[in-house]
């Protein structure tokens, strides 16, 4: 018996209780850059097309948020657009493969189960390997044959499918390396995640000031790979190296530390509850603390980065005269600086949701784990115990939401000599995602109340949001599709004019779903495994 | 005597799976009463209705004089509930998940909640997480059992307790007995444990009490074990009426008596002459064998022969 004894039947095990879930994230990650490259084609299909819209393509405002553009063709633009949102997602797709099949298999005993029998001590942590890589393989070929089939150059769709791919195996190895660290499979995928964010914001720093910032990054060295732009394919090596250190180092992290365990070790905590400990909402704040904690750092930095971003965008060459007459009928370079702050901050408003729907669905994790059962057994009503998580779900989303604000306005209000007037546009900016991220809530809520089994489709909503707001208007959707997405109708604040018809709409949606889902809880059994 | 606990002809079904079959249950205030069954007869299912988490599709249930639906927040204010699989927030400790529960039923009698923490041998300065069953048990049961109420439900709260714990846990039950109009419902499959601690038990079986009454009460519908050295041949025993599994071995005979025939049965003996005697009641153990070696076959018929 070696330590890799047992791989190929973990491998299989994984694959087994994944079938749905990495069929779903193998097929949307390999369709998006070939519907993205269908629909370009459509769009562009002679050369002076492409020609036409160059200078606006090459708007600094979209450089920060895409990255460069490094070649004016189908390919080239087709892996500026969807570049940054495969990356993304196939970093986190790799990252949570690997935290399940581990850390969170370790955290709820089942490993223990599987290692007393005969497993070596690395297959469990191979296995998940294994997996994460075989759906990042799949991926990265697809793509590439993908691309190639809608007739772009094959040395680009190679290149693609290759960057997303090593984008992929690199934070497998991460989170490998991540997952050893704590006890609580929770942290592993924040602690991993958190450099995936930190990826991108190095990477928009980068692109639009100093450049070796970009080379920080891991989502950069993809994008600058330059598929179809004169490809360096030397970047492969930096992604093979690192992701090698990574790996080492998640087994020699998981040879040093007993099963179960983290490095860090437990101490003994207070003999007693403390005298404050004594409401739903006490307890829900014990649980949520580390999680609002570790995300408005991340937010008041990421507001900060991209506020600097903001004013860089000013001092970018503007590449072409089409451009310069762009930036004019835009209101010149204030309007693309607020251009670029309604964009940026409309992401920042998806992301500070990927912390609505984390901090909802807690609410369904108390009740799976069992946990539900001792506070409803107590004098604490159903609609009590919801209301103590769901108060940080929606109050910690706008505290996330200010932070953000706040640094970004301070931060870009300092660079152009205008605290006072930068910091409440920029607040404002960022305060109007609010009701969309609401929404969010709202539908977590309702299927929690009324269909808790299907209640993770509230990511579902989210990651689709994501992909309609980037994509939607490209792939030629309907109107009426690109509205159902609650960040749609968020004011491009602070160019745009302000309205607030729309934000109390966004509102009442979520307070009808969020009253729908509370309906739900309360008359239906209680816990659903 | 008032009843604490009622449910009448509950039905509770999951799906396909009829979890809850028309269960009958009357608990009396200020007795320890016995809920027995084996996995999956429905003993989890009826309390979880009986704390109005789960609403059962027919029949009734009452609770301290309320309906555990409609009016639960209120009715948990008077009870405690340890549950049969304890759950804890892993970074919180066992003082803390203590006090937690404890305040939030209404109240924390802090001299029991020390002394319990001593007879239990519990460290509460650790996480949760790193508890074991065991000790994530005791946590569950410090933190009812300090808390002044009416009424205790313990869903097979031994389980995962050593046998020093187990004896603790007795202990601390029969304590509670003492005190005026302190009710528990414990649920248990451990017989010894019943035995010793309950007044009345109630036996399910498939989502359906098919036996409830005192254990005295229950032994004298069942039979005895006898074995007794005879002076002579026995004639006639077999057909006797209430004789069972009868066997002759040098002049030794065995066999199951109906409590009922018993009389009738000293009397063909002792015209033959009895050298020695031994008889044996009914464990708990035989009473539930019963009902539960033949629920495959002929189930039906066990239970009606058995009234």
């Amino acid at each position: 018996m070696t330590s890799l004894t047992g791989t190929r039947a973990l491998t299989r095990l994984a694959l087994r209780l994944d079938r749905v879930r990495l069929t779903v994230w193998v097929l949307g990650l390999a369709v998006m850059p070939m519907g993205t490259a269908a629909n370009y084609q459509k769009l562009y299909p002679t050369e002076a097309d492409l020609q036409a819209v160059k200078g606006v393509l090459t708007n600094p405002s979209l450089v920060a948020l895409s990255g460069p553009l490094f070649d004016v063709s189908i390919g080239g633009l087709t892996a500026w657009k969807i570049g940054i949102t495969e990356f993304i997602l196939i970093g986190l797709m790799s990252l949570l493969t690997v935290v399940r099949h581990t850390r969170t298999e370790e955290e709820t005993g089942r490993l223990e189960l599987l290692r007393a029998t005969v497993i070596g001590r690395h297959a469990p942590l191979t296995a998940a390997l294994l997996t994460a890589a075989l759906a990042d393989v799949a991926i990265a070929v697809l793509i590439a044959l993908g691309l190639m089939a809608t007739g772009l150059p094959v040395a680009g769709s190679i290149a693609f499918g290759v960057a997303t791919g090593l984008v992929g195996l690199l934070f497998a190895a991460i989170a490998a390396a991540a997952a050893q660290l704590t006890q609580s499979a929770r942290a592993a995928n924040s602690i991993a995640g958190a450099i995936l964010g930190g990826t991108y914001l190095l990477r928009a720093a980068g692109d639009t000031g100093p450049t070796w910032l970009s080379w920080l990054s891991p989502t950069g060295w993809a994008l600058h790979l330059r598929a179809y732009g004169d490809e360096r394919w030397w970047v492969v090596l930096l992604f093979v190296g690192f992701a090698a250190v990574f790996t080492a180092a998640g087994y020699a992290l998981a040879d040093r530390r007993d099963v179960g365990a983290g490095l860090i070790a437990e101490r003994p905590g207070p003999a007693a509850g403390a005298p404050s400990l004594r409401s739903p909402l006490a307890l829900a704040w014990r649980l949520h603390r580390g999680l609002l904690i570790g995300w408005t750092v991340g937010l008041a930095l990421s507001g900060a980065v991209l506020g600097g971003a903001a004013n860089s965008i000013n001092n970018l060459e503007s590449p072409n005269q089409q451009l310069t007459d762009v930036l004019t009928r835009m209101g010149g370079k204030a309007g693309l600086t607020d251009a670029f702050l309604a964009a940026i901050f409309g992401i920042v408003g998806m992301v500070a949701a990927a912390y609505t729907v984390q901090a909802t669905l807690r609410l369904r994790q108390e009740e799976s784990s069992g946990r539900v059962e001792p506070i409803l057994a107590t004098r604490v009503g159903r609609l009590q115990w919801a209301a103590s998580h769901l108060a940080f779900a929606l109050f910690g989303t706008a505290l996330l939401l200010a932070v953000a604000g706040l640094a970004g306005g301070v931060v870009y209000g300092a660079e152009v000599h205008d605290v006072g007037g930068q910091a409440g546009r920029v607040f404002g900016a960022a305060m109007v995602q609010l009701p969309a991220a609401w929404v969010l809530a709202g539908f977590g809520m309702a299927l929690i109340g009324l269909l808790p089994r299907l209640s993770t489709l509230t990511w579902a909503a989210l990651i689709l949001s994501v992909l309609l707001v980037e994509l939607g208007a490209l792939f030629g959707l309907n109107q009426y599709v690109l509205d159902i997405v609650p960040f749609a109708h968020v004011p491009k604040l602070p160019g745009a004019a302000f309205s607030v018809t729309p934000l109390l709409w966004l509102t009442a949606v979520a307070v009808a779903l969020g009253a729908a889902g509370l309906f739900g809880l309360r008359r239906r059994d209680m816990p659903v495994a | 005597m008032t009843e604490a606990i009622r449910a009448d002809a509950l039905v509770k079904t999951f799906g396909r799976t009829r979890a809850l079959d028309g269960l009958d249950l009357v608990v009396q205030t200020g007795e320890v009463h016995g809920f027995l069954g084996p996995n999956g007869a429905g003993k989890s299912t009826t309390i979880r209705v009986l704390l109005g988490l789960l609403r059962a599709d027919t029949g009734t249930a009452r609770l301290l004089g309320g309906d555990p639906w409609t009016d639960a927040a209120t009715l948990h204010r008077r009870l405690a509930y340890v549950p049969g699989d304890v759950t804890l927030w892993p970074n919180l400790t066992g003082g803390e998940v203590i006090d937690l529960l404890g305040r939030l039923r209404g109240g924390l009698n802090a001299a029991r909640r020390a002394e319990l923490l001593e007879r239990f041998d519990l460290d509460p300065r650790k996480k949760a997480r790193t508890y074991s069953k065991g000790n994530r048990q005791k946590v569950a049961l410090v933190a009812a059992l300090a808390s002044d109420v009416e009424l205790l439900i313990l869903d097979e709260p031994t389980s995962g307790l050593d046998p020093l714990m187990e004896e603790v846990f007795r202990q601390v039950v029969r304590e509670e007995q003492q005190r005026a109009g302190r009710t528990v419902l414990l649920s248990s499959h451990i017989l010894s444990e019943v035995e010793s601690l309950c007044d009345r038990v109630t036996i399910i079986r498939e989502g359906r009490a098919v036996e409830t009454g005192t254990l005295a009460g229950m032994r004298h519908l069942t039979r005895t074990s006898i074995q007794v050295d005879l002076a002579g041949p026995v004639n006639g025993l077999e057909a006797l009426p209430g004789v069972h599994d009868l066997q002759t071995h040098n002049g030794t005979v065995r066999f199951n008596v109906d409590n009922a025939a018993l009389d009738a049965v000293l009397r063909q003996l002792t015209t033959v002459g009895v050298k020695s005697l031994t008889s044996q009641p009914p464990t708990l153990e035989e009473l539930f064998l019963r009902h539960y070696d033949r629920a495959q076959g002929n189930g039906q018929a066990v239970t009606e022969a058995s009234r």
